[in-house]
C-alpha cells in the first residue's frame, strides 16, 4: 500500500451534479480495488495557465488515497477513457509529503508561509 | 610613502559585504515542496516563467532539484504557463 495523489482536470461543460457523479464514480474505484481514500478536495471552475483543448477553464479535483501499487495502471486506463477528463496526473508522495498534506488540512503552519515572506 | 592606513580616497568605498545567501528550506525546516501551491513556487520563477538558476534563489542543489519538479508538475496541469510575459 502506499500514498497517491491524482489530480484531475474535467472539461468545464460538465454540470455540478455531472461532477459530483465523476467524483463518486473514482472514489468508489479506489475502494473497489482495495484502496481507502484519505481526502478528497474539489477545486471547482478555475481559469487555465494556457488553453487545454482549445478550453480556458477546467474544473480541478484533488483526491489524496491509499492504494496498492498495481492500482494505478487501472485507474489510468479507466482516465484516458473518460471524455470528460481533459487531463490527469498521479503523484507518489513520500512521508514528508503526507505530514506535509495532513498539516495543511489542519490549518498547522507548515513552515511555508514564513519562507513565503522572506 | 605612504602606509596604508593613511591613504585617503576623494570618494569612499563602499564597504558593504554582500548579502549572504540562504537556503530557506533549511532555515524554515520544509522537507516537501508541493506543486500546488502556485503562490510559493512563483517566488521561483522569473516574468517569462522561466526557473530562476541556483546563483540567484541561493537553493541547495537538493532542494533547487525538488522547486524544479513541482514546477514542471505545476506546468503539466496548467497551474503555472509554460511561456509568457509579465507573469508577476
Amino acid at each position: 500500500m502506499n500514498n497517491y495523489e491524482l489530480m484531475v482536470i474535467f472539461t468545464p461543460v460538465l454540470s455540478e451534479d455531472e461532477f459530483k457523479s465523476a467524483q463518486k464514480k473514482y472514489s468508489d474505484f479506489v475502494t473497489e480495488h482495495g484502496g481507502t481514500v484519505v481526502h478528497s478536495n474539489p477545486w471547482g471552475l478555475k481559469s487555465l495557465a494556457y488553453p487545454i483543448q482549445k478550453k480556458t477553464t477546467g474544473i480541478y479535483w484533488v483526491l489524496e488515497y491509499n492504494a496498492p501499487s498495481d492500482f494505478n495502471e487501472r485507474l489510468k486506463i479507466q482516465i484516458l477513457r473518460d471524455e470528460q477528463i481533459m487531463r490527469h496526473m498521479i503523484t507518489a508522495l513520500d512521508k514528508y509529503a503526507v505530514e506535509y498534506n495532513t498539516k495543511k488540512r489542519s490549518g498547522v503552519p507548515t513552515g511555508i508561509e514564513k519562507a513565503a515572506e522572506v | 610613502m605612504a602606509k596604508a592606513n593613511e591613504i585617503k580616497y576623494l570618494t569612499a568605498i563602499k564597504q558593504e559585504k554582500p548579502k549572504k545567501k540562504f537556503s530557506r528550506f533549511e532555515k524554515y525546516g520544509i522537507k516537501y515542496i508541493d506543486y500546488k501551491d502556485v503562490e510559493f513556487l512563483k517566488k521561483f520563477i522569473n516574468e517569462q516563467g522561466k526557473i530562476l538558476p541556483r546563483r540567484l534563489s541561493g537553493n541547495s542543489l537538493k532542494y533547487q532539484r525538488k522547486v524544479a519538479d513541482a514546477i514542471k508538475k505545476a506546468r503539466q496541469m496548467a497551474l503555472l504557463p509554460y511561456v509568457t510575459d509579465l507573469l508577476k
